[in-house]
């Protein structure tokens, strides 16, 4: 309990400290209110400079489920944020993933710092519903778990470097801590704690509008670390393949589809992969709204398990 | 032995070349205006050489609105850059046109560019094809031509 209230307390400190330095970083331009001429039509300039990065729209992604920039499920080699390589950019996010037996309540915030390095805090509370009476924990009994997140590029630009065949390329790492450590071990996982590694690559084909991801996770987690990490089968990192595509259909626009393979390490139940597909609006640097189907498959006693994913980040 | 040194030599004479280059800092121009034969359909979407002229208009104008960019045109000869512009573009997008201007290192050599005064003008530009109804996808094959040129533009860190 204390440590949740610890990580509440973290939680909101990081809020603070983004929203602080963005006014810290925001662009002293406040001068320079556009002049009124009768061009009125060659867009609106908003004062939205003054608070908010230069990367293009979306190209700070999305919040993924463990809140690293990225699509959904995965992470991207984009540092999150609107901060180009001299900026610092940062959003919060919260994401509701409804399933047939389970819901599940994620939220976290991120920093971007020069474009080079991403931090992440997030909790998710996976919501057993009815199955967890079946289970004998009592109904709606929750597995939490906090997400602590880095990431670095460390090669390419995904986005200006069109003649290039290289991607942007990132590396990173989530440290994960669930708070449920007696029923973890009892359903077999060896751990309640465990932190995954990744690579990402990502590269936006600007002639095409498509952007595409591939991502290499080597990890020990059940079902993400909700249910613990290692297992009776087996309590080795294994690596897992994710990738995401996105076609741009506008400025502030994008669909696409997400895949993300998991491991196997727990007898009592089989794990799926999963997968989405989403539609997410940007009508500014400063929010995005991302809806999505996903298949999430078996879930403990529950297989099949799908629904809606929705998903809102407010940043910079 | 001898098969040996002469394909030694073979690799060698390119890469001190190479080396050379890297230590004097000899650097090749890019081609400022690389000719698409294939993108003229996407040239036909731009209104051919009047539709660019008014996109460039408006590119001008949201230039000086914008408060990241502004200082780079306000006082500059606008009339001369929005020419060379839209030859620029009329040329990468195969479009029937000569363009005489300089190379991308030489015109920005005496300004101060980073990254998001860049993407600055990229969204100045977005904007101006926007209002002429430019198709999203006829926007983006020219953007992938000119987004490399950062390597140029761009030279603040």
């Amino acid at each position: 309990m204390n440590q949740l209230r610890l990580f509440h307390a973290t939680f909101f400190a990081a809020v603070f400290v983004l929203l602080g330095t963005h006014a810290v970083c925001a662009r002293a331009d406040d001068g320079d209110a556009p002049v009124d001429t009768d061009t009125s039509a060659a867009t609106a300039y908003s004062n939205e400079y003054v608070v908010v990065g230069d990367k293009l729209l979306l190209t700070g992604g999305l919040s993924q489920v463990e809140g690293a920039a990225g699509g959904g499920l995965t992470p991207w080699a984009i540092i999150g944020g609107y901060g180009t390589r001299d900026q610092v950019g940062g959003n919060a996010y919260y994401t509701r993933v409804d399933v047939q037996d389970y819901h599940l309540d994620d939220a976290g915030v991120l920093i971007g710092i020069n474009n080079r390095i991403e931090f992440s805090l997030a909790k998710q509370r996976f919501n057993t519903e009815d199955v967890g009476v079946a289970l004998g924990l009592g109904k709606s009994f929750t597995l939490s778990q906090n997400i602590f997140g880095v990431k670095m590029r460390i090669a390419g630009d995904a986005v200006l470097e069109q003649d290039s065949w290289l991607p942007q390329i990132a590396i990173g790492a989530q440290y994960k801590r669930n708070d449920q450590s007696a029923v973890l071990h009892a359903i077999g996982a060896q751990s309640a704690n465990g932190t995954d590694f990744y690579i990402s690559a990502t590269k936006l084909y600007m002639a095409q509008s498509l952007l595409l991801d591939a991502t290499v996770r080597f990890t020990k987690a059940n079902q993400i670390g909700l249910l613990g990490f290692g297992g009776d089968l087996h309590d080795s990192y294994r690596p897992q393949f994710e990738g995401s595509l996105a076609y741009l259909l506008s400025r502030n626009l994008a669909i696409g589809a997400e895949y993300r393979s998991k491991p196997n390490n727990l007898g009592i139940a089989r794990e799926s992969d999963w997968y989405d597909a989403f539609i997410t609006w940007a009508p500014t640097k400063h929010v995005s709204l991302t809806l999505a189907y996903a298949y999430l498959g078996n879930i403990v006693i529950k297989d099949n398990q799908r629904g809606l994913y929705l998903s809102v980040q407010v940043g910079f | 032995m001898n098969i040996y040194r002469k394909t030694l030599r073979v690799f060698i004479a390119p890469a001190t070349l190479l080396l050379a280059c890297c230590l004097t800092g000899v650097q090749a121009a890019e081609n400022p205006a690389p000719a698409n034969a294939s993108l003229h359909p996407v040239y036909v979407q731009f209104g051919e050489k009047a539709g660019l002229v008014a996109i460039v208009d408006d590119l001008m104008i949201n230039l000086i609105r914008d408060p990241r960019t502004r200082a780079f045109f306000a006082d500059a000869d606008q009339k001369h850059i929005k020419i060379e512009l839209v030859d620029q573009f009329c040329v990468i997008l195969g479009g029937p046109c000569t363009y005489t201007g300089k190379d991308m290192v030489k015109t920005h050599a005496k300004l101060k560019i980073d990254r998001a005064q860049f993407n600055a003008l990229v969204e100045d530009l977005q904007n101006a094809m926007d209002k002429h109804h430019v198709p999203f996808r006829a926007q983006n094959k020219l953007l992938a031509k000119l987004a490399p040129m950062h390597r140029e533009v761009v030279n603040q860190p």
